[in-house]
This record gives C-alpha cells, structure tokens and sequence, in this order.
C-alpha cells in the first residue's frame, strides 16, 4: 500500500467514524449533539482507540475515548489476541468494575458492529497519567506513590468480588489450565527451555499454594493500565485480557519487575511495598493473601513475561509480523527467567 | 570467517554508531525509537561476540556434569530441558538450580547488562 493510499484510507474511516457517531451521540443524549475533535490514539493489532469530545446542546463537553476492533482481520499470532477479549465484554466489564467500587471510567455507550464500524465501547476521558515510567519518578505524584500500592490492593479486591452470575461470557482459566496454556506456546516454539521448564515443575509442585478462589481476573494488572492523578489512582484501564481466573494472579502480575522502570525497591509497580498491596487488599474484602501465596503467582508471573516476550519475537521469526521491535523483545524473555530462578528454591 | 580486518565485531560497531550518530539524530517519532531498538539489538550482537564463546564453553561443562552426558549446547539444553519436565533432576535441585541461575544470568549480561542497576 503506498502512503497516499493509506492516507486516504485513514481520512475515509475517520470520516464515516465521524458520521457514526455524531448519530450515535444524538441517539444517547438528545438530538442536535455533535462530536469534536475526533483523533485516532494507538492502534494495537487487536484493538482501535479514537478520542473525541461529545458536544451537548446546552454547550456542556464530554471527554471520550472510543476502543473498538480493528476493521481488518486479527493477526491469530499476536500476543494478546489469543487471550483478548471482544470489545463489548472489555466495556461491559468497565461498567461491573466501576459499579463494584473499583476507580474505572464510565461507560455511557458501545457501538454495534454494522457496515460502517467494528464493535467498540466509549468511556469516559479520565484526566491522570498512565506512562509508568512517569508514574515512578515524577515528583507530582509524591503523594500518589504513597497510597498507591494499598488502593491497587483495594480495588483488586473489589473487582474480584464481583459475581461470578454478573459477569459476561470469559474465557475460563484456572491455575492448571494457565500453566498448560504457557507451556503449550512454549512447546509450539520448538525451542525448549530449561529455566521455565524448572518454573512449570515447581510451580505445578505448588498448586495449592494458588488458592482455589475462581473470580474476574483483570490480566494484566499492572502499572501502565493504571490511571493515576494526585490523589493517587482514579482509574483502572485496559481490560482486554479480563478472565476468569485465580485472583491472586493479578496481585503477583503487579509485582513482577517489568513494570517498575527500574524502582527496584519498590516492587508493586514501582511505586509501593508489598505489605501495602496486600493490606489493601485485605481492606477490600479479598481476604489475606499468605506471602506464599504471592510469591507462587509472581513466579507464574515472570514465566508469562518470558512467554509473552517469545511469543512476540516468533510473531517475526515465523514471518507474519516482521519487526526488529518484536524480534528484540524476544531476548528479553531472560528478565524473566532470571527473575523467576530468584524467587524458587 | 575471514580474518582480515574490519572483523565480524568491527563492522557491526560501525553500523551501530552509524545508526546512533547519523540516524538517530534525524529521525523522529516511531522510527527514532525503532532506531534505538536497532542500536541495542546490534549492542547484544557485539557483546555476544566478545563474552559468548567463555560462556558457552562454561555452559557446556556444567551440563555435562548434570546431565551426564555429552553434545552440543543445543542439544544438551533439549536434554536438560525433557529431563526436568520428566522429573529426572528432581534429585539434584541445588546443582540444577545453580546451573540455571549462572546461566541467566550470562544470558542477562548479553541481552541488558543494565537490568541487573536499579534506576530508582
């Protein structure tokens, strides 16, 4: 595809993006509301996202963002396609979390899928930050930093106290299955792998010590999908990897290295103590999480940073993405067998 | 491989200073971070170069010890690999253990000597 047609297909969509929801506004909060400022954010494989400002009649702006799937077919390597989730559940899922107390924006409306748009859902444009690496250093967020850790415990809690009979169709993946499913891609690689095949046997040694809770998983709970602002955490985001799961599986996600730019002290997010996280949990509802416990899901944690790191390094190596970003995340898959090989005994 | 100068080391170091000097600083957006990824990609590649032949010949005796055995390195981290799957080392953790931390952490001095400095 040349530039120019590539522009001119980006001008197309945004346009008929524009017409659909001007109508779609107007359905949601009366007609003569109009849309503004439309721009399109990022473009992961497996997703869209388009910001714009709803304008009422009375002269009010809303700030909104727009997630919806991608108009063309899903790459069935991409990493995160294979556990993602529709944007419809990803909305849906929003609006449980912010009904169950959890800092989430709101969901005021989705989009059906017809001849003009792939399915999304809007929510609200929250102000904060979500760069992580701005989160860790910044000297405005002194104050956040230090409540952080206990609010991420809190709103975990919360969220995995939703009902399971609440909760849309999600795929189902507790503790084994979750293994078997790391191990499986691993295996398709054909490149076998002594550290995390030493992190498969002992975590599958240990798998009572997983707990046996099934709940809405966040998956990928993490600094970098949290949205923070003086006052510490207003909102959390990115809830495409949402399952059903073991719950402490996002405490231990939070945790694991790769998220705390290189605030090593502190290992929640780079930002906290663990005793806060997991007070904080406790707060919540969800109970007191052994320190055991965790550790079994921060080593399943770095084996799923090491898994996800070759997955996007085969994407290139198997052709169907060629990139040298994907490629040279694959070495480091090794942060997190190091890391794991630490943690074990 | 040819011994004659520039060697396999000394051309990869020029592109990468040629990507650092002369591409970096007139680029921007997606393709200046693209660019730092080349750099440290062929960073990896020189490192490899100058510490990768010591430890893979260390590499390969600790695995001989453990797996009693003997091959290439490929093929021993296969064998070793099967054997923990299969519970065979379960009676040696300690040394397999060992083995694989001193492993990674070879394989970390290669790919982001850096990982090991806390930034914070």
């Amino acid at each position: 595809m040349t530039a120019d047609i590539a522009e001119n297909r980006a001008e197309v969509q945004s346009r008929t993006l524009t017409a659909v929801l001007n109508a779609r506004v107007g359905q949601v909060y009366g007609p003569g509301t109009g849309i503004d400022g439309l721009v399109r954010l990022s473009g992961g494989a497996s997703r869209e996202t388009w910001s714009f400002d709803a304008l009422l009649p009375d002269g009010r702006r809303l700030p909104l963002i727009l997630k919806r799937d991608p108009l063309d077919e899903i790459d069935p390597g991409d990493a995160d396609v294979n556990l993602g989730i529709d944007r419809w559940t990803e909305g849906r899922l929003m609006q449980l979390a912010r009904e169950a107390g959890v800092p989430a924006p709101e969901v005021p409306f989705f989009l059906d899928a017809d001849d003009r748009t792939s399915a999304g859902f809007v929510s609200q444009r929250l102000e904060g930050e979500a760069l992580g690496r701005r989160i860790v250093r910044e000297d405005e967020f002194t104050q956040a930093r230090a409540k952080l850790a206990f609010q991420c415990g809190e709103a975990a809690a919360r969220f995995h106290a939703i009902p399971l009979d609440k909760l849309p169709p999600l795929r189902n993946l507790p503790v084994a299955a979750a293994l078997d499913y790391n191990q499986g891609v691993i295996d398709a690689f054909g490149q076998p792998h002594a550290g995390f095949e030493y992190a498969f046997r002992w975590l599958r040694e240990r798998l009572e010590l997983a707990g046996d809770r099934l709940t809405l998983c966040h998956g990928d709970y993490r600094n970098g999908n949290l949205l923070v602002d003086h006052a510490g955490l207003a909102g959390v985001l990115d809830w495409e990897l949402g399952h059903l799961g073991n719950p402490i599986s996002d405490l231990g996600w939070i945790c694991i290295r790769a998220w705390r730019y290189g605030y090593y002290d502190n290992p929640v997010g780079g930002f906290g103590a663990v005793e806060d996280l997991l007070d904080g949990y406790e707060a919540g509802g969800g109970g007191r999480v052994s320190l055991e416990t965790l550790r079994f899901w921060e080593v399943f944690g770095c084996m799923r940073w090491g898994v996800i790191c070759m997955t996007l390094a085969f994407a290139h190596l198997e052709g169907r993405e060629r990139s040298v970003e994907k490629v040279s995340i694959g070495r480091r898959a090794v942060e997190g067998e190091y890391d794991l090989l630490q943690l074990v005994d | 491989m040819p011994t004659d100068r520039p060697n396999v080391a000394e051309l990869v170091e020029a592109v990468r200073e040629f990507l650092t000097d002369h591409v970096g600083p007139n680029v921007e957006g997606q393709l200046a971070f693209h660019t730092r990824v080349a750099v440290n990609a062929l960073a990896i590649v020189e490192r490899t170069l100058a510490q990768g032949g010591a430890m893979d010949e260390a590499e390969l005796l600790r695995l001989k010890e453990l797996l009693h055995q003997d091959g290439n390195l490929e093929e021993m981290n296969a064998a070793l690999a099967r054997a923990i799957r299969a519970g065979e080392m379960d009676d040696q953790r300690a040394e397999l253990l060992a083995h694989l931390r001193l492993t990674a952490a070879d394989k970390i001095a290669l790919a982001n000597p850096r990982y090991l400095t806390p930034r914070g």
